[in-house]
């Protein structure tokens, strides 16, 4: 599907979760956070969720005060002959982003942004075990969060 | 130690860094956390190597360089333990990427992941693998991770899978060996194994023809009955979203059949039924379904035509685009600019709601629309929609303003049914929003106007009513100006009315006031005014009453820091002052601009057949050989090869003048006589005083202008321009063209006596200043003649900044060597040397001339001495 990095950002615009699926320096990524953060954080509840950066296109969802954003390949991956297909399900990744938060939820329990926080190392497992290599792993709840339980389970 | 329990020393660490109330306190904080994590790193210390790790992640997020924790990872991924192995490979995809040549060192570790006994163990290697391996690594690696593709474990063959897109990307040659465990992976019942092995798949078939046609044949069937089995599945809670089953799984099938049935016609007759049924079934009050519907419609519209499914799918679309839900109208737009290609009919349907996005709230979903609308704009229309859109212009947000303008100029370039149309329609535009009107559009646009010649008065009447309301709006300004100087006869009288409009009156001062404000606005940049001084010239010919008016206007710009305003202004203000007689002809209506050049110019391909200026015209750098539009070039051209056209007007007068055809020069120089009003000017323009030859007034090009705003308007400018020592210019042979051309120079040259051949020649001679010429051949060449200039001061004052500047015709090519020096001590007791080497390309037929100009400060006063040399011996 084509996802190029996931950030979770609160009200206030600071990151509080970053993966990416490609190379950037910690210039470009703080340059390309700043000026996207800004983008979405102006848009309103009304308006769709859907914003397009230079060669991304934005799906957001917002979650209280946390902000969830995934950034997708804008430009379409297109063949000698013409077949168009790498082009990003917004509705699906928006989709994405929900289970995300579900999962998230089912394990800290109505997440919120110090969960993030604080358990930053754990936030990432779940990701690695969602996505890779900017291609969705898994969809079930239960799938995504067994290694971590079990882990718990172990310490 | 357990390192997911944080440790107190982490959350201390996050606390600290929350309780930072400035960008400034953070920086002291990371930075004081960075010291110590530096120096456990450097103790070697075991216990909190994965607390530490876990900091710099943090430290990392927050966008500061943690590049000495990359080894601590390694290590870590080296320990024996499965949580240390953990945090150590999330570290490693955070901090490294595939750039880093320390990432090599983890391939070992990997290699022995990959084969641990422990499947968890193996996952993290996979994934690491996946997220972040190199083309190097991927090729060590790669049968691994084949063989872990066929691993008892689902939650191992899907991470193969992905891991295994990224080795096909980064080595495709590698692409044969996975077909085959692939075919055998969608088989599978495993949500997981199916959703990584359809996307491995999608990416084999898009780097490999054979992988594409194998899949098509092999397994289109099976994934069929897949997608089937998923739509009329039972409730299965662990992949149900919103009561749809794994909407996650449907849209990556979908995904792959349309790969798959793309130009495949058996292939899309097998979907065919699945595809109805899915686009059929499918609840659209969830956005999961909506997400699978419009996947759906995509692969519909993707996979050959069969009938029935395209006018279903194109249903949906437009139940999308009614849709209250701004992401579903969003997507909506996005999946109509493809139906467009499939069935344009069918979009053209929906034109009304369309439009209605492009006024949206949502900046999203504006530029979605525009585009769409771009696209669904044709002859028959072009006029209701460039309405809709001009309208809109009005009210729309002023960074959607830019893009607007850039389709509606588009759209009436392309599609504009008549010219009258297009000028409305183009005013409209520069009054609404003229600020963000790109050059290129009203060039084009006066182009379009110089070639409707039944519409000149209209257009200036219209464009002086637009002036009045939209001032501010620089791009009016600029082609009203243009306009007025150019037709502002036709104001007065209200010539060529048509029927649609209402007469005004305009007297010939309101025309100059518009000017006037024009260049006295504050905002109004250089182009601008240089614009407005040569509708002010023209005006000053077209209404003679006004002339005293306009010249004070002129005279303003005199003390302009811009130099070029000033310069123009001088030269302007001489014009209307002291060659009335002349000034109607020089400032007769531009010649017609070629719309076929112009066009081809902006598209970056200038024709053959008008770039008639070679040789030096094209090393001028003034912008001259840029300007190839043949009416303009004519005027500029100072060819001297071709044979001069005595009584032509217009361009020609220019080039009779100029070329210098020693054979002809007596002849010519009767003629030049005869011809009144034309060459008259000229000779004027040519010796007015201290500002010699200019000649680019009389013909302004606006392109040129805004093409090169710092450098001069006209080729023979460069005369004047001290920075361009090698320039064409008008050599005279004598006789009395030359008496006529330097009658009002300060130093009247001295022409000499043709010399004998080879000796030095004495090639200019005043009272204060001598040239002597010293003349040697390349044997090789005789075409080249070597000429050594020496300079000598003949005054009893030291010449101090002294410039030696000369210019031949076309026939020559010139260079001039730097000078010795640039002072030159008095009474004959020393002088400068510089070197010229001229290339004759007329060798034998014609001699070499040319004229010179000679710069220099004596007693910090500027001098200027200037002259001719044509007693040059012929067989040079």
């Amino acid at each position: 599907m084509g996802i190029r990095f996931v950030l979770m950002v609160n009200k206030q615009g600071q990151t509080r979760l970053a993966q990416y699926y490609e190379y950037l320096t910690l210039e470009e990524r703080r340059a390309l956070e700043g000026e996207i953060v800004r983008k979405c954080l102006a848009r309103n509840e009304q308006q769709c969720s859907f914003v397009e950066h230079r060669t991304y296109k934005i799906v957001y969802r917002r979650y209280a005060s946390l902000f969830f954003l995934v950034g997708v390949d804008n430009e379409e991956v297109s063949r000698a002959h013409t077949f168009t297909i790498m082009c990003p399900n917004e509705l699906a990744i928006l989709e994405f982003i929900h289970l995300l938060v579900e999962t998230m939820d089912r394990h800290f329990g109505n997440v919120c942004e110090l969960d993030i926080m604080f358990h930053l190392e754990k936030a990432h497992f779940m990701l690695e075990e969602m996505v890779m290599n900017g291609c969705i792993v898994e969809t079930s709840k239960a799938n995504i969060l067994a290694p971590i339980q079990l882990m718990d389970k172990a310490s | 130690m357990n390192p997911f329990s944080s440790g107190t020393r982490l959350r201390d660490m996050i606390r600290a860094i929350r309780a930072c109330k400035t960008a400034a306190e953070e920086r002291a904080v990371v930075r004081k956390e960075c010291a110590s994590i530096r120096a456990a790193v450097s103790d070697n210390d075991n216990d909190y190597r994965h607390r530490n790790l876990a900091k710099l992640m943090f430290i990392h997020m927050l966008g500061y360089p943690t590049h000495f924790g990359q080894m601590e990872c390694l290590k870590l991924i080296a320990a024996p333990g499965f949580p240390e192995k953990r945090i150590g490979y999330l570290g490693l995809m955070l901090l490294l990427d595939e750039r880093q040549e320390v990432l090599m060192l983890v391939t070992n570790s990997l290699k022995q992941d990959l084969n641990h006994t422990n499947q968890y163990i193996v996952g993290l290697a996979l994934c690491a693998l996946g997220n972040i391996c190199s083309a190097e690594m991927a090729r060590d690696l790669a049968p691994e991770v084949e063989r872990l593709l066929q691993f008892r474990d689902p939650n191992v063959r899907k991470k193969a899978a992905l891991c295994s897109i990224r080795i096909v990307k980064k080595v495709p040659d590698l692409v044969e060996n996975f077909v085959n465990p692939v075919a055998s992976l969608l088989k599978e019942k495993h949500h997981g194994v199916l959703l990584t092995a359809m996307q491995l798949c999608a990416d084999l078939c898009i780097l490999s023809e054979e992988a594409l046609e194998y899949f098509k044949k092999r397994c289109t069937e099976g994934l069929v009955k897949v997608l089937k089995d998923a739509v009329n599945s039972p409730y299965a809670p662990e992949y149900d979203i919103s009561g749809i089953a794994d909407p996650f799984l449907q849209i990556r099938l979908l995904r792959l059949l349309r790969i798959l049935g793309h130009g495949d016609a058996d292939a899309s007759d097998c979907m065919n039924d699945v595809l109805a049924q899915v686009a059929t079934k499918t609840e659209s009050n969830k956005n999961a379904g909506n997400a699978i519907l419009y996947e759906c419609v995509e692969t519909i519209l993707s996979i050959e035509d069969s009938g029935g499914l395209r006018v279903l799918a194109i249903n949906i679309l437009g139940r999308f685009l009614s849709n209250r839900d701004n992401n579903i109208r969003y997507v909506a737009l996005n999946m109509l600019m493809k139906a467009i290609s499939v069935d344009g009919q069918a979009v053209q349907r929906h034109r009304a709601t369309i439009l209605e996005c492009v006024k949206d709230s949502d900046a999203s979903i504006r530029k979605r629309a525009l585009e769409l609308v771009y696209l669904l704009v044709n002859e028959s229309n072009v006029k209701p929609l460039t309405k809709e859109l001009i309208d809109y212009l009005e009210v729309s947000d002023q960074d959607f303003k830019g893009d607007l303008t850039a389709r509606i100029c588009s759209i009436v370039e392309k599609l504009s049914p008549d010219k009258l149309w297009y000028i409305d329609q183009m005013l409209k535009v520069l009054c609404e929003a003229g600020n963000y009107v790109k050059d290129e559009v009203w060039h084009a646009l006066i182009v379009v106007i110089t070639n409707a010649s039944n519409l000149h008065g209209y257009t200036v009447r219209s464009l002086y009513r637009a002036i009045q309301t939209s001032v501010d709006q620089e791009a009016v300004v600029r082609v009203a100006v243009w306009c007025i100087g150019e037709y502002g006869d036709l104001l007065m009288n209200n010539t060529g009315m048509l029927d649609l409009e209402e007469p005004i009156t305009v007297t010939e001062s309101d025309a100059v006031d518009v000017i006037e404000l024009a260049i006295k606005r504050h905002t109004s940049d250089l182009t601008t005014r240089a614009m407005c001084l040569i509708a002010l010239l023209k005006l000053s010919s077209r209404f003679p009453s006004s002339s005293q008016r306009i010249k004070d206007i002129v005279t303003q710009s005199k003390g302009s820091l811009l130099l070029e305003l000033q310069q123009r202004s001088i030269e302007f203000d001489s014009i209307i002052e002291k060659h009335q007689n002349l000034r109607a002809a020089l400032v007769e209506r531009m010649p017609v601009l070629d719309e076929a050049t112009y066009s081809g110019r902006r598209s970056g391909s200038v024709p053959a057949a008008v770039s008639t200026s070679q040789g030096n015209a094209l090393h001028l750098p003034n912008g001259v050989a840029k300007m190839a539009d043949a009416p303009l070039l004519d005027l500029l051209d100072l060819s001297v090869d071709e044979p001069a056209a005595p009584n032509s007007s217009g361009g020609n007068f220019l080039q009779d003048l100029l070329g210098a055809d020693i054979s002809s020069s007596s002849s010519q120089s009767g003629k030049i006589q005869a011809q009144k009003s034309g060459t008259d000017v000229l000779l004027d323009l040519l010796s007015t005083g201290s500002a010699p030859a200019q000649n680019g007034s009389s013909t302004p090009d606006i392109f040129s202008i805004s093409q090169d705003n710092k450098t001069s308007i006209s080729a023979l400018d460069s005369l004047s321009s001290p920075m361009v020592p090698p320039v064409q210019a008008s050599p005279i042979t004598g006789g009395s063209p030359m008496d006529l051309l330097d009658g009002f120079g300060p130093n009247p040259p001295v022409p000499k006596d043709n010399g004998p051949a080879h000796p030095p020649i004495v090639a200019f001679e005043s009272s204060s200043l001598k040239i002597i010429f010293n003349f040697s051949k390349e044997p090789e060449s005789p075409q080249t003649t070597l000429i050594e200039a020496n300079f000598t001061n003949k005054s009893s004052e030291v010449y101090t900044d002294f410039i030696f500047q000369a210019a031949v015709p076309k026939f020559l090519q010139l260079h001039l060597e730097p000078a010795s020096g640039n002072t030159l001590p008095s009474s004959s007791s020393g002088s400068i040397t510089q070197k010229l080497r001229v290339t004759n390309n007329q060798h034998g037929k014609k001699s070499i001339m040319m004229r010179i100009r000679i710069s220099y400060k004596l007693n910090g006063k500027d001098m200027l001495e200037e002259g001719q040399i044509s007693n040059i011996p012929r067989d040079l």
